[in-house]
């Protein structure tokens, strides 16, 4: 008996979506645009992540030490630094190394390598380049290294420079937008979430209101609720399903279509300076697909369902 | 069956639809409820199928006190009863088919009862030929027929027609009264409200007269006397 009353309100909901035709094209487009709301805003908070993780990343502190310090002292340095808290990572570049880069990034360059070869002696010095776990955190950092500066066998200070100084606008500056952006990020995704929740849920109880003769009617025949209301709730899903099916196939064209433009607009030049941020939207949706196609037909469901679900209700007290 | 008992109905307005009314009916009867617009005929029928309560007095169904049956009990209590509204309230996105389907899964019949019964009960209404069509489709003495084969598709211990020819010409008015006197003589009972003289006239039955919420007359073989 279960299985035939489901049966049967899954059949009625089915043809009750096709013959009102106009309603489920009405609500599947609110439903859609609600839905590519959320889409978008899954696709900008991973852009945003991105771009502000690319940022933060850009942002760092070098330590450059004495000429005559021992490699000894700068790791026993590095150890201490690692073990800061605030502190994600550290990377050493001895003299060697630090030559070796010069020389292969101006290699083109005969006057500078020239000028390099009279010099005769290696004039740069190792350094240790470091990188908070926030951007505010460079300041102490950049503290401690100058309370904390070890001295060598001759009695000088081994570090000679900390960039912070150079960077510490920047890092200010970063470090104030930075949570500004992702608080109104937060902010703008719950209020674009309510109104798509609102708008979704104001048309679909428009959609029953256009029925309130019918359920009244089937309630007088001695239908029950679930009976009535059933249908209902079954055309809300595929109201539902299909919005939530043209939402995923808009959001994977507007990936693909956003990254050729990117690249497009701003050419190869991007793709070296910003590496991260080129088939951001792409390889996001398609590594993410799982998730985001439960998440976007999830909402569709839910929305569709639940609103018919309680919009219903109001008209079944006959 | 039915009983009223010193029903009254008073809307928050504090206008008077009943006013203590009281009478019975009993099975195989063919009672007409006749008044102006206004008298109460329609809010009788309302409190009988639980559309309305009544805000005095008590309006029973064989045994049970309408005013305390709980949801399902309602739901079941209105298969029982066959009701004809004067809009014919049929639903428009069905067919004359899943129209008259409908009360039957609504009452938990099976699929081959529902194949059996809606073709038949068609035929007594004589609208076989209008099985698939839809209400838009029909003229309003078809749709009335078909509000009818709903209201009987389940075997009813009762069918109830609240003015069920107010929107017909003569015609098919006489032709739904004499479908009401068909049901009634296969054993159904029949409440009907109306305020066409010559319906009332014709049938030749129990006669309940109301005006402004209270009933003056009760004839065993009465005539529209308002």
């Amino acid at each position: 008996m279960i299985f035939t009353t489901f049966k049967r309100i899954a059949r009625t909901g089915f043809v009750n979506f096709w013959r009102n035709g106009f309603l489920s094209f009405a609500a599947i487009v609110v439903i859609t645009l609600s839905l590519c709301i959320f889409g978008s805003l899954i696709m900008g908070t991973a852009y945003g992540r991105s771009l502000l993780a690319d940022v933060k990343d850009k942002v760092d502190i070098n330590v450059y030490f004495t000429l005559s310090t021992p490699e000894y002292d700068i790791m026993q340095l590095q150890r201490d630094i690692k073990n800061l808290p605030e502190v994600a990572n550290t990377s050493y570049t001895s003299r060697d190394q630090a030559l070796a880069s010069f020389k292969d990034k101006w290699q083109d360059n005969a006057l500078i390598m020239q000028g390099l070869q009279e010099i005769g002696d290696n004039p740069f010095p190792a350094s240790i380049n470091i990188k908070a776990k926030e951007p505010g955190q460079y300041g102490g950092i950049a503290d401690y290294l100058q309370s904390r500066n070890p001295l060598d066998a001759t009695g000088t200070p081994i570090i000679s420079k900390i960039n912070y100084r150079e960077n510490k606008l920047v890092i200010d500056r970063l470090s104030k937008i930075i949570p500004a952006v992702e608080k109104a990020g937060t902010i703008l995704a719950i209020i674009f979430v309510i109104v798509a929740i609102i708008v979704v849920w104001n048309t679909i109880r428009l959609i029953i209101f256009t029925a309130r003769d019918e359920i009244s009617v089937m309630k007088l025949v001695g239908a029950s609720n679930t009976y009535v209301r059933g249908p209902f709730v079954i055309s809300g899903i595929m109201y539902g399903v299909f919005s939530g099916i043209i939402t995923l196939v808009l959001m994977g064209a507007f990936a693909n279509w956003s990254d050729t433009l990117v690249l497009k607009l701003y050419g190869v030049a991007v793709a070296s300076d910003f590496s991260m941020l080129v088939n951001i939207s792409s390889t996001y949706f398609s590594q993410n697909f799982a998730q985001i196609f439960l998440v976007i037909m999830g909402a569709g469901i839910a929305l569709g369902g639940f609103s018919s679900y309680v919009a219903a209700r109001r008209y079944l007290k006959v | 069956m039915i009983y009223y008992d010193k029903v009254s109905k008073i809307y928050p307005d504090k206008s008077v639809a009943l006013d203590e009314v009281s009478f019975g009916v009993e099975p195989k009867e063919f009672v007409t409820i006749v008044g102006h617009s206004g008298a109460g005929k329609t809010t009788l029928i309302k409190l009988l199928i639980a559309e309305d309560y009544a805000t005095g007095g008590a309006v029973f169904f064989e045994s049970s006190n309408v005013r305390l049956l709980n949801k399902k009990q309602i739901s079941k209590l209105r298969r029982r009863i066959g009701t004809v509204f004067q809009d014919y309230r049929l639903i428009p996105n069905k067919t004359v088919y899943e129209n008259i389907a409908f009360a039957m899964e609504a009452a938990g019949r099976n699929d081959k009862e529902v194949a059996a019964d809606v073709p038949h009960v068609l035929e007594l209404v004589n609208l076989s030929n209008k099985i698939w069509n839809f209400p838009q489709e029909l003229s309003g003495g078809e749709r009335q027929r078909v509000a009818i084969a709903r209201a009987i598709v389940n075997q009813p211990d009762i069918v109830i027609a609240d003015e069920p020819t107010g929107n017909l010409d003569p015609v098919n008015t006489y032709e739904i009264i004499r479908i009401l006197q068909k049901i009634n003589e296969l054993g159904t009972t029949v409440l009907l409200t109306t305020h066409n003289k010559g319906v009332v006239d014709s049938i030749k039955g129990r006669v309940i007269t109301m005006e402004k919420g209270k009933v003056i007359r009760d004839d065993r073989e009465g005539k529209y006397v308002l």
